[in-house]
């Protein structure tokens, strides 16, 4: 039998099937999981980044652990966390807070270096006190180094959501065990291709957010 | 006034950067802090607003002394100038003045209207007012660093080597357009640099300090010029200082004697002796080929001519 690469009355009927495993429902999973631990990891690095930036001494031993962290297989974290959080979404949120924690805690840091040091001083000679002086002159000009690391941050996320699929959930990753046990190719193309797409707009969608965000950091003008 | 009463900075590691310094600095005045790298001369300036608190000794405003007045209240109203200017890179040249003013809690319009006053103030384009700081010329970043200073009216204005990035044509002009603003406006200005012929062509009064932060002489420029205290201040001024020191001799004491036949204004070197000083009327004499300096009014009209040997006499003294 010759099977084509692409079944295109498959995507049609499995779009929105009403199941949990229709692609629609799949696709939307995918983007809460792998949206969640973006935000919430970039809530919790903005403070965490702060304090290392201002004591020194923090900064390697955080960046340590979260590369340790980093390292660790996602699927092991599965299993530790299995016991605690069972077969949820909330199983494969954590890790990926953590993965992304990785990467933002250290672009708030750049960000924060990224502040040339006449111009704190000049903010400081100007009467800023130290909480204004972050909030409406370190932060700001911290802005493009964050959201570069944001970026780093969203993409991997995206692609990482799949490997859930070991523990049932991982959005649009069971269409690579379905595809791949079935011998079936058409769940793997689609997947890929949203996976791919997905990624692309949360580039992009960052990508304008820092033009509006920060016109004055375009250095050709 | 601020007055530095027997101030020692020694910071954490040991070093001496300022040691019992005690010096004036008048009110409406420019004083300018002169020195080689390292002598203590940013170290002392930020002690005057409490960037840096002094290990030893006080440092008083108008009688009162800084360490009793909150940091960022005192620093409102020092105005403050640095080198690569420190201009906030994410706000907008007319947001950049405002600045203190916000901080002060004016209303917005007010203060951009402030802003704007001041952009014109320092010669610059008010079509910049839009525009990000990288948007603009090292020597217009400087200006409007000076803008930003004045932009709550401080009475004081402390300038850390603020003209020393930029190339020399736009020195001269940003010194210049500093004269011209401080004839206006009357502010105690600390200027430091390490450049003394920028020293002595800002500074009402000099103060020449050593490294080790130690005060070599406190003088006007003229006086400097001509009796530097020791041998470290005579080679600080360096060479020509007798050249020098004729731009702080005024040429209205020569006395004129009437211009021979045919001499006029065309073909001499002309000083004006109610504005130039003994060096312009040198400079006249060498530039005409009879060596007659040809005294003139405002207006240009001749008012009669001095010769080289009563030019050397004056310079002698
Ligand atoms: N935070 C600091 N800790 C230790 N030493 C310092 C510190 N800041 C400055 N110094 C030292 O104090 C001395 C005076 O420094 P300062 O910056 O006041 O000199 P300066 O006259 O402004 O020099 P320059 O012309 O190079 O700017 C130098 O020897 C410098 O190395
Ligand atoms: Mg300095």
């Amino acid at each position: 039998m010759d099977e084509p690469l692409v079944r295109w009355d498959w995507i049609a009927r499995n779009w929105d099937n009403g199941g949990p495993t229709s692609v629609k429902v799949l696709l939307e999973n995918h983007i809460v999981m792998a949206f969640v631990p973006v935000v919430v990891g970039l809530l919790i690095a903005i403070p965490l980044g702060l304090a290392c930036a201002r004591y020194r001494w923090l900064y390697q031993p955080t960046v340590g652990i979260m590369n340790i962290v980093y390292s660790l297989p996602s699927l092991a974290l599965f299993s530790i966390l299995l016991s605690v959080t069972g077969l949820t979404q909330t199983t494969v949120i954590i890790p990926l807070t953590l993965f992304s924690l990785a990467v933002l805690i250290p672009a708030v840091v750049d960000g924060m270096k990224s502040v040339p040091d006449h111009v704190r001083q000049s903010a400081v000679a100007m009467g800023f006190q130290p909480y204004k002086r972050l909030m409406k002159v370190e932060l700001p000009i911290a802005v493009p180094v964050v959201l570069a690391g944001l970026r780093v941050a969203a993409v991997s996320s995206i692609s990482l959501v799949s490997v859930g699929a070991l523990i049932g959930q991982g959005g649009l990753g069971y269409l690579f065990i379905d595809g791949w046990q079935r011998q079936f190719y058409t769940p793997i193309v689609v997947g890929i291709v949203l996976v791919v797409a997905l990624a692309l707009v949360a580039d992009f969608v960052i990508i304008v957010a820092q033009r509006l965000l920060t016109p004055w950091a375009r250095r050709s003008a | 006034m601020i007055t530095f009463d027997g101030v020692t900075k020694r910071y954490a590691d040991g070093t001496v950067a300022v040691d019992d310094l005690s010096l004036e600095v008048p009110t409406g005045a420019i004083t300018v802090f002169v020195g080689p790298s390292g002598c203590g001369k940013t170290t002392s300036l930020r002690m005057i607003n409490r960037m840096i608190d002094p290990s030893q000794g006080r440092i008083l405003l108008d009688g009162k002394d800084v360490t009793g007045v909150d940091p960022a209240t005192l620093r409102r109203g020092i105005g403050y100038v640095i080198q690569q200017a420190g201009l906030f890179p994410h706000r907008r040249i007319v947001d950049n003045i405002a600045t203190v003013p916000l901080l002060l809690g004016w209303d917005k319009k007010k203060a951009r209207d402030r802003a704007m006053e001041l952009m014109e103030r320092v010669g610059l384009d008010p079509k910049l007012a839009r525009r990000y700081p990288f948007q603009l010329s090292g020597g217009q970043q400087q200006r409007v660093g000076v803008a930003r200073a004045l932009a709550a009216d401080p009475p004081v204005l402390l300038m850390d080597e603020p003209f020393s990035a930029v190339d020399p044509i736009v020195r001269t002009s940003l010194q210049e357009e500093l004269l011209r603003l401080q004839d206006e406006l009357h502010k105690t200005i600390v200027f430091v640099t390490h450049d003394i012929d920028e020293a002595v062509k800002l500074g009402d009064t000099v103060a020449v300090l050593r490294v080790g932060g130690k005060l070599a002489q406190i003088a006007a420029p003229a006086e400097l010029l001509s009796a530097p205290a020791d041998d470290f201040v005579r080679e600080f001024l360096g060479r020509d200082r007798g050249i020098r020191r004729l731009g702080f001799v005024p040429s209205g004491t020569l006395t004129l004697e009437p211009a021979p036949e045919g001499v006029t204004a065309q073909g001499h070197g002309t000083f004006n002796p109610a504005k130039d000083s003994l060096r312009a009327a040198l400079d006249a004499s060498l530039l005409s080929p009879d060596g007659l300096a040809v005294a003139v009014d405002d207006d240009g009209r001749v008012l009669g001519v001095v010769g080289q040997a009563a030019l050397v006499g004056a310079a002698r003294g």
